[in-house]
């Protein structure tokens, strides 16, 4: 198996609150990783440092096997060593926000062959062919040339499906992709990337919806105050969970 | 009652009339206009970048511009920046040696480097504040995805901008046209103020040609209020 995404030891402090407090992960290719835990466990907070949005103090991701190569400052906090890497690397992740942002200014299509096109150098012709085909793919073939505003929240969230498909990226990360959608557009957005993880794509989730890290994740990390505190298969996270927060955790949210 | 023909006739394009050279103003008053509105849109874009720029020094800098011009009357501003600022550079050039000894600084340049020069400080704020504006998750996105920082400016952060931006800087181009007639004090510049004066005071129908002065500055105004509609239409038509 290939380790897509290997994460060692993340730190991450926001002033005095330790938000990540050594974090380790690694995902092989086809892997779906459902990251749970009660808000401020430090996942979200995980998702972007592993692309960077969020710089961590110390440790080291690695994505397909290369290291992202950091410094570190006097201060305790670290910077990238070589931006171009760093972008290289983004380009490799795709992520999936929970408030979709898209490009407001741009219609969905354009939406989606922006950075295909101008980070990846893609012909337009041939962008704009895979852009209507991922578009038919998450079903909204129709709305190519609507512009974000326009769209339902789930109609939004499947562009921006989309758009990160467009990148052939090796892992997708989602930051809790369906907390920002009314309750009856939550369907539409969990079947689009169940059928993702059909296909055998790395997933790295970010999520409050227990039946879907249950039913299509192969792996739940349940994040507590900044650390692991319980990893496997969801039958054994879900199923028979061993400590007494993810057992409090699991009870709260079972309505 | 009587007079009002004869008062009509001081407009005709023959050759007792100033109508072409109302028109001759006008044209100067755009060119100017224009041309000073394209320079406030560097120094503004300059200077917001400046404000927003992690490096203290750089805000420091932009600072003290937006303060200092925002703080003194444009005329004062205008004669300081025109008659210094080619002094400026002529004193620059005289380290490249003698040859440029007897350089004469275009005084059409001189006077929109220094109108852009008034302009550009309140275009910074103007900008600044419209950049600040974007969605922080748009940017992120473009981040997400691997965008230089210099793809992300010119994809998304610009035309963003351009929308919140855009009532300010319309603002700012009605203020340019009416600025523009500054010049017409430095004494190089035949422009519509100029000609108005210059009518009034040839003929003694001072409120006539003030009045006619007045509604050419009007016409400007309300053709530009007609573009700009259809600008703000097309800049938002991702939004309503």
């Amino acid at each position: 198996m290939d380790t897509t995404l290997k994460v060692e030891d993340l730190h991450k402090r926001f002033g005095e609150a330790e938000v990540l407090k050594g974090v380790s992960l690694s995902a092989n290719t086809g892997d779906v990783i459902a990251m749970i835990g009660s808000s401020g466990s430090g996942k979200s907070t995980l998702l972007r440092c592993i692309n960077l949005l969020e710089i961590p103090n110390s440790g080291r991701v690695y994505v397909n096997g290369e290291l992202i190569r950091m410094k570190a400052l006097p201060d305790g906090t670290s910077k990238p060593e070589d931006q171009k890497q760093v972008e290289r690397i983004r380009s490799k992740l795709a992520m999936v926000f929970q408030s979709f942002n898209l490009w407001s200014h741009r219609t969905i299509l354009e939406n989606v062959i922006e950075a295909p096109v101008h980070v990846l150098g893609v012909p337009k012709k041939e962008a704009i062919e895979r852009a209507e085909a991922l578009l038919a793919k998450v079903g909204i073939a129709d709305k190519r040339n609507f512009y974000p505003n326009h769209l339902s929240g789930g109609q939004q969230q499947r562009a921006a499906i989309a758009r990160a498909l467009a990148m052939e990226p090796s892992v997708l990360l989602f930051d809790e992709p369906t907390s920002a959608l009314d309750p009856e557009l939550v369907g539409e957005v969990l079947q689009v990337m169940r059928k993702l993880a059909e296909e055998g794509r790395t997933m790295l989730v970010v999520t409050h919806e227990m039946g879907f890290a249950r039913d299509v994740a192969n792996q739940i990390v349940f994040l507590h105050k900044g650390q692991i505190e319980e990893q496997g298969t969801p039958g054994e996270v879900i199923g028979h969970p061993k400590s007494e927060r993810l057992k409090q955790f699991l009870s709260s949210t079972r309505h | 009652m009587d007079t009002s023909p004869s008062l009509l006739s001081l407009m005709s394009f023959g050759h007792d009339g100033w109508g072409a050279r109302f028109v001759d103003g006008l044209v100067v008053t755009m060119e100017v206009s224009l041309a000073a509105y394209a320079v406030s849109l560097i120094f503004g874009l300059l200077g917001a970048s400046a404000k927003l720029s992690p490096y203290r020094w750089l805000r420091s800098i932009a600072d003290v511009y937006t303060t200092l011009v925002r703080a003194l009357p444009e005329l004062l501003l205008l004669l300081l920046v025109y008659y210094s600022g080619a002094d400026a550079i002529k004193f620059l050039l005289s380290f490249l040696g003698d040859d440029y000894e007897d350089v004469e600084v275009d005084p059409f340049a001189a006077a929109v480097i220094a109108l852009g020069f008034i302009g550009g400080a309140y275009m910074t704020e103007v900008m600044r504040g419209a950049i600040q504006s974007i969605p922080v998750g748009q940017i992120e996105a473009a981040k997400a995805c691997g965008m230089s920082p210099l793809l992300r400016v010119r994809r998304i952060i610009l035309p963003q901008m351009l929308r919140f931006a855009l009532p300010g800087m319309s603002n700012l181009w009605l203020n340019a046209t009416k600025d523009s007639s500054l010049i017409s004090v430095l004494g190089s510049f035949q422009d519509i103020l100029f000609m108005g004066y210059r009518a009034a005071s040839t003929t003694k129908h001072y409120s006539f040609f003030y009045t006619m002065t007045a509604l050419c500055f009007l016409i400007v105004t309300l053709v530009s209020m007609a573009g700009i509609r259809l600008i703000e239409a097309r800049v938002n038509r991702g939004y309503k």
